[in-house]
């Protein structure tokens, strides 16, 4: 979702797109209201990127903001400064690292300032700290606050009321502000033209995702996946240059799985596969890259994660449909992973497990997340009794450096996949 | 006689196993963490390869028809000499670095005054040398800078009672922990040819062991030629990263204790380790090989690191907490094993007249129910479970486990090896062995 | 327990008994006598008079204390969770909540929602739901959205009680539970008016028993007390007045609510088992029940955390407790760990700085042993107010 720091990394020509797109964007939010352009702060998870573009608006996402102070080191500062102004050690580093940087001035990834929002668009979708975030915001920003609220897949189901009150609330509340908002009516055709788009590249994605069914895997679904989602799980999402993204990483990743070839990875690309993973959790993002060095130095391979479904599970059937606009989006909100609850994401990982033919899991335990972290060590005993495969726990944080323990972890994940050595040894010497 | 080595580095301590082709132990050795790794695995290491051919001294001293009776006593009174020969050694050394900083001193009188009250002071640890290693006698500590430290203290008390307005306390230890540290950098452990010439010496002609002279000077004499063909080397612990080892001669300690576990008791099927730095719960299926493993989470409530800081609050020894919990005629509920709230809430309960003892007996339960619940994790407590790592030596906390693991799984046969502190390292060794 | 006529120290010791029994006697012999069933709910609020009219016990669950020792409940969480969901597992696993046939969980943070999850994996054979409440207040939007929720849960208790609900029942129910409402509102107005008649301790443990007394029950209870206690000679205290924020979930241990009166404080305002206070005002008993419950959510309820707070102006409904009963300054307790407690803090505090009401601040665990610290600290606030009128 980054761009990727410093090194002599192999560049694709996706990667390089992704990083135009991405500065394209930070660069007209940085003259979005000079151009009387339209800025709406939202969420990442059941984003409505179709409807803001819809209306010619930019989207800001806070928790990008957040993971990419991470990834240039800026983020400890923020979170001290927002700890000075009472924000508990206990809670989201996300949020203290958003409250921190706007504190300090605002300065987007590209170090230009960051437009401030003419509406706060709460979608609450699978995090309660959402809810709290924006109340926060709002102290600091003098704009309007529209609430989209996506019940809880709490009996592990989508049902027909759920879709209405969401798509009842697009219609009569959101779109409504928006309009207000961007003083144009919604264009309905142009709303439905996004969506087509949207699903062409939904599909595009469910391809590279699943090319890691293959042995070897040519993607890494989890480090690497990051970036895989990025253009679609946020600004992108219904624009052109989003559909050619998906269409040449798509192509990109069916050259490597003809050629037999590996992930590319920051120290380079990763033919030798010798352990197939499925990863529940988030990223670390202040270590991202010495994360998965440690994951590279062993050869092991994450084939399928469930972070890489927090803005979306399209592998599971779902495409943005403009046939019916509203429910669509209404559905894709519902639909998100942290909008599922603890027995269906048990059984998504399951099926990962199995789809992916992976010899383990681990599961990455955020300290700042409860949303995905409470309930992770009954996932964890769960998985291990339906698969039979060992699962590894370590913990950590998104954005706070301090909960950021290498030596530690990696003392983990050697011990793990030492495990996972001595146990596929011993299954193919019985 | 070819040989394997198995090396775990610890944070506190360090230990090596020697092991033979057919993974019979040879010998073991140990030694305190330090700085210097790479010293801390040579040391355990030498002292390892000592104790190996301790161990062939004592089967050939043993197994002689003619030492029979005597064999027990003779044993012990070589041991006590070679200990005080290895000791003597370090102690003159730490007396030549003593001396040698207090000469660069710039300030002449307080050099010459330094120097004198030092030399007392290491005359009088030299007197007391003797004593200490009498055999049979029991030590704190097998560790030169621990026994060291004790002296050290205690007679430079009763140099400051005499000397109080001319010499200063601080400035004193000063020269004693620059010292120790240095004569910590150095290895004493190469001379057992030396050290055991010396303990012969010492015995063959006192009236008891003289009729046995000559075949105890053959058994030394075979003990200390013989050579060890080092086959494979492999290394574990907390500090493995920083051994001096090629990659595929490391295993992770999960590993090793599961494997070591298995070889001192080979029906476990659970471990548990509680050591300094970190608690882990081991699943091993019946060759040893782990299936699952849970280590503590950031939290070191659970880890023998909190038994010091309550030593520490409570103003005592950590071998004392045990002993101290063992006395308790109630358990207290210590609900804070946050190492941060533990020191307060421990303060309150003393005040609230709760008995120390009482408390502490607590605490240790509050530090296994946070290895419970790793257990718990890791899949739970299979038969037989095998309990390893520093913690296992504290009678009060294993009395808390067997309750817990009782009342939570049923009766269990849980062993607890007094070696448990080498299961790290013998299951290196068996790696080194494969 | 219906003994009219009690005194103060036979009521106090009931609920003492109550807050102690982890084995829920109470319910055990309510469902034997009544031949019902009971349901168990979280913090903070649930409509229990729907719970009621299925002829089923509402049971309010809000952990353990630091009366249970956790043996196995901390295998489920990390270190960084808050206890109550450790304490509930505890309870639960070691079958104490084996008298509740089904567990409702309602939206309060993300920990108890994906407890509800937990649940349904490890308990299947019992009834478990999340109750998601409307964060939007409008009623043809949110009071719909909510509206389908509880005819949901109506049709799920009915079928759990295996009686069908009238409507009149409903109204029964709920005529039930305005009445409860009411006395206890009579109740936190005569402890603000007349703060030592009225000890905290004495009040939380009160209220701690409309969480497992059947309602009318409790409704007679608070009214014995009222009548028992304004005839008590009790000896004014020269306390501070101060509102208590943050404590509407995981509760804080007895012993540290017994020590913040003692160090001064007098706690005239709470949000503590807040559920019983939820509705301000009294629903009403004509028309569709449900459409009543409905609509009593979206207006006129408390303001706490885990409830989205439209109009922005975050700080007033806490500022107009201050005022209304006159209370010299805020103590904001949290559970550590606690999301929406600890988020909401330095917003509402921004707001008492801006209104010049002096606040002090804390974090507690339910199993806390600890809180000399804290009484310390409150004892420091009371006095300062005291002395200078601020801190």
């Amino acid at each position: 979702m980054g761009n990727s720091s410093s090194g002599k990394v192999q560049k694709e020509r996706s990667m390089l797109l992704q990083k135009v797109m991405i500065a394209n964007h930070f660069k007209k939010l940085s003259t979005a209201h000079a151009d009387n352009k339209k800025v709406v702060y939202t969420f990442v998870p059941g984003n409505l990127n179709e409807l803001i573009r819809a209306f010619d608006m930019l989207p800001v996402h806070p928790e990008i903001n957040a993971l990419q102070s991470a990834m240039r080191k800026k983020s400890a500062g923020y979170i001290r400064e927002a700890e000075k102004y009472g924000h508990s050690e206990d809670v989201c580093t996300y949020v203290k690292c958003d409250v921190g940087m706007l504190k300090s001035g605002n300065i987007g990834p590209t170090g230009e300032k960051l437009p401030e929002p003419d509406l706060l668009l709460l979608s609450y979708t699978g995090c309660f700290t959402f809810l709290k975030w924006f109340e926060i915001l709002r102290q600091e920003y003098d704009c309007p606050v529209v609430v989209l609220q996506v019940p809880y897949q709490g009996d592990g189901e989508i049902t027909p009321e759920m879709t209405a009150y969401v798509a009842k609330q697009l219609r009569e509340e959101v779109v409504p502000v928006m309009e207000k908002i961007s003083g144009n009516k919604l264009d309905e055709e142009k709303l439905r033209r996004l969506l087509d788009s949207s699903a062409r590249a939904e599909s595009d994605l469910v391809e590279i995702l699943e090319s890691a069914r293959h042995k070897p895997s040519p993607i890494d679904a989890y480090f690497g996946g990051v970036y895989y989602i990025g253009p679609i799980f946020t600004a992108f999402r219904g624009l052109e240059t989003c559909e050619e993204y998906y269409r040449v990483l798509r192509s990109e990743v069916e050259d490597r799985l003809k050629k037999g070839q590996g992930p590319i990875t920051p120290e380079g690309p990763l033919n030798e596969e010798k352990y197939r993973l499925v990863v529940e959790g988030p990223p670390n993002w202040t270590s991202f890259r010495e994360f998965w060095k440690m994951f590279h130095e062993e050869s092991a391979v994450v084939v399928a994660s469930s972070y890489t479904k927090v803005g979306g599970i399209y592998d599971t059937g779902f495409r943005h449909n403009s046939a019916e606009p509203f429910e669509s989006l209404a559905k894709y909100c519902l639909g998100c992973y942290t909008n599922l609850n603890l027995p269906s994401r048990i059984d998504l990982l399951e099926k990962y497990i199995r789809d992916y033919s992976a010899d383990g899991f681990l599961i990455n335990s955020i300290k700042s997340c409860n949303s995905f972290s409470a309930g992770q060590l009954l996932i964890l005993r769960e998985l291990e009794d339906r698969t039979g495969k060992p699962g590894g726990f370590i913990e950590s944080d998104l954005v706070d450096p301090r909960y950021f323990s290498a030596a530690n972890i990696k003392n983990r994940l050697e011990s793990y996949f030492q495990m996972l050595d001595s146990r596929i040894q011993e299954a193919s010497v019985n | 006689m070819d040989c394997y080595i198995g090396i775990d580095l610890g944070s506190t301590t360090s230990k090596a196993i020697y092991m033979d082709p057919d993974g019979n132990l040879l010998g073991r050795g140990i030694t305190n963490s330090r700085s210097n790794y790479h010293l801390a695995c040579e040391i355990a290491e030498e002292e390892a390869e000592n104790n190996s051919r301790f161990a062939m001294l004592e089967k050939d001293i043993c197994s002689d028809p003619q030492c029979k009776g005597k064999s027990a006593d003779i044993m012990a009174w070589i041991l006590s000499k070679y200990k005080l020969a290895e000791h003597k050694a370090q102690l003159d050394a730490l007396r030549e670095i003593c001396f040698k900083d207090i000469d660069s001193w710039q300030d002449p009188l307080a050099a010459s005054l330094y120097r004198e009250i030092t030399g007392k002071i290491f005359t009088g640890m030299e007197e007391a040398t003797t004593a200490l290693f009498q055999p049979g006698a029991v030590m704190k500590s097998d560790f030169f800078r621990d026994i060291a430290t004790g002296q050290f203290m205690e007679l430079a008390q009763e140099q400051i009672r005499e000397h109080m307005e001319k010499i200063s306390f601080e400035r004193l230890i000063g020269v004693f922990d620059k010292g120790i540290i240095r004569v910590e950098s150095v290895s004493f452990a190469r001379a057992f040819q030396e050290n055991i010439d010396f303990a012969y010496r010492q015995i063959k002609d006192l009236p008891d062991f003289a009729p046995f002279a000559d075949k105890i000077h053959a058994a030394v004499k075979t003990a200390s030629q013989q050579v060890f063909n080092i086959k494979s080397k492999v290394g574990t612990g907390y500090g493995r990263q920083r051994l001096p080892f090629e990659k595929s001669q490391i295993r992770s300690e999960i590993l090793c204790h599961g494997l070591g576990a298995h070889y001192m008791f080979p029906k476990t099927r659970t471990v548990l380790d509680i050591g300094g730095q970190d608690t882990k719960a081991i699943q091993v299926d019946a060759q040893g090989i782990v299936k699952n493993f849970q280590m503590n989470d950031r939290c070191a409530a659970g880890c023998g690191r909190y038994l010091g800081y309550v030593a520490d609050e409570m103003n005592m020894g950590v071998h004392e907490l045990g002993p101290t919990a063992l006395k308790a005629t109630k358990v207290v509920r210590i609900n804070s094993t946050c190492t941060v709230f533990a020191g307060a809430e421990l303060r309150q309960r003393l005040s609230l007249g709760e008995k120390r003892e009482d408390i502490l007996a607590g605490l240790h339960r509050a530090i296994i129910l946070r290895a419970m619940s790793l257990l718990a994790r890791s899949g739970g407590v299979r038969n037989e479970f095998t309990f390893t790592g520093g913690v296992a030596k504290n009678r009060a906390a294993t009395k808390a486990l067997r309750k817990l693991v009782d009342e939570n799984y049923g009766k269990l046969k849980i062993n607890i090896s007094p070696d448990s502190i080498f299961t790290g390292a013998c299951g290196a060794a068996l790696f080194a062995r494969s | 327990m219906n003994n009219t006529n009690s005194t103060v120290t036979q009521i106090i010791e009931t609920c003492e008994r109550l807050y102690n029994d982890l084995d829920f006697s109470y319910v055990k012999n309510w469902k034997q006598t009544h031949a019902g069933k009971a349901v168990g709910f979280m913090p903070i609020y649930v409509p229990r008079e729907i719970v009621h009219a299925a002829g089923m016990l509402p049971v309010g669950l809000m952990g353990a204390g630091d009366l249970l020792e956790i043996i196995k409940g901390d295998a489920y969480f990390q270190s960084y969770i808050c206890q109550i969901p450790r304490s509930t597992i505890e309870m639960a696993i070691s079958n104490r909540l084996d008298c509740f046939d089904g567990m409702l969980f309602p939206a309060i943070c993300d920990v108890i929602r994906n407890l509800s999850g937990m649940w349904k994996l490890m308990f299947p054979e019992k009834y478990a739901r999340y109750m998601d409440f409307p964060q939007n207040f409008r009623p043809e939007v949110g009071g719909e959205y909510y509206h389908q929720e509880l005819i949901i849960l109506l049709k799920d208790m009915a079928t759990l009680s295996g009686a069908k609900v009238t409507q009149d029942q409903l109204r029964q129910s709920v005529r039930l539970y305005n009445e409860n409402r009411a006395v206890i509102r009579e109740l936190y107005d005569l402890r603000s008016a007349d703060p030592h008649l009225v000890p905290t301790y004495e009040l939380y443990l009160i209220m701690r028993a409309s969480n497992i007394l059947e309602v009318s029950e409790h409704t007679a209870m608070v009214r014995d007390y009222l009548g028992a206690v304004r005839s008590e000679k009790r000896p004014e205290r020269d306390n501070i007045r101060v509102v208590l924020s943050g404590v509407f979930c995981e509760q804080p241990p007895l012993a540290l609510i017994r020590a913040l009166e003692n160090s001064g404080c007098f706690i005239v305002e709470d949000d503590w088992v807040l559920g019983a206070r939820y509705l301000l005002k009294a629903v009403a008993t004509e028309g569709d029940p449900l459409e009543n419950l409905a609509a009593a959510y979206l207006k006129d309820t408390v303001k706490t955390a885990s409830r989205y707070e439209e109009d922005g102006a975050k700080g007033s409904y806490l500022i107009d407790l201050v005022e209304k009963t006159r209370a010299e300054g805020v103590i904001f307790a949290a559970p550590s760990f606690c999301d929406p407690a600890l988020l909401e803090r330095p917003m509402q505090q921004e707001a008492l700085k801006r209104a010049d009401i002096p606040y002090t601040s804390f974090k507690y665990s339910e199993s806390s042993g600890q809180f000399q610290v804290i009484k310390e600290q409150t004892g420091t606030f009371a006095d300062s107010i005291k002395l200078w009128g601020s801190v």
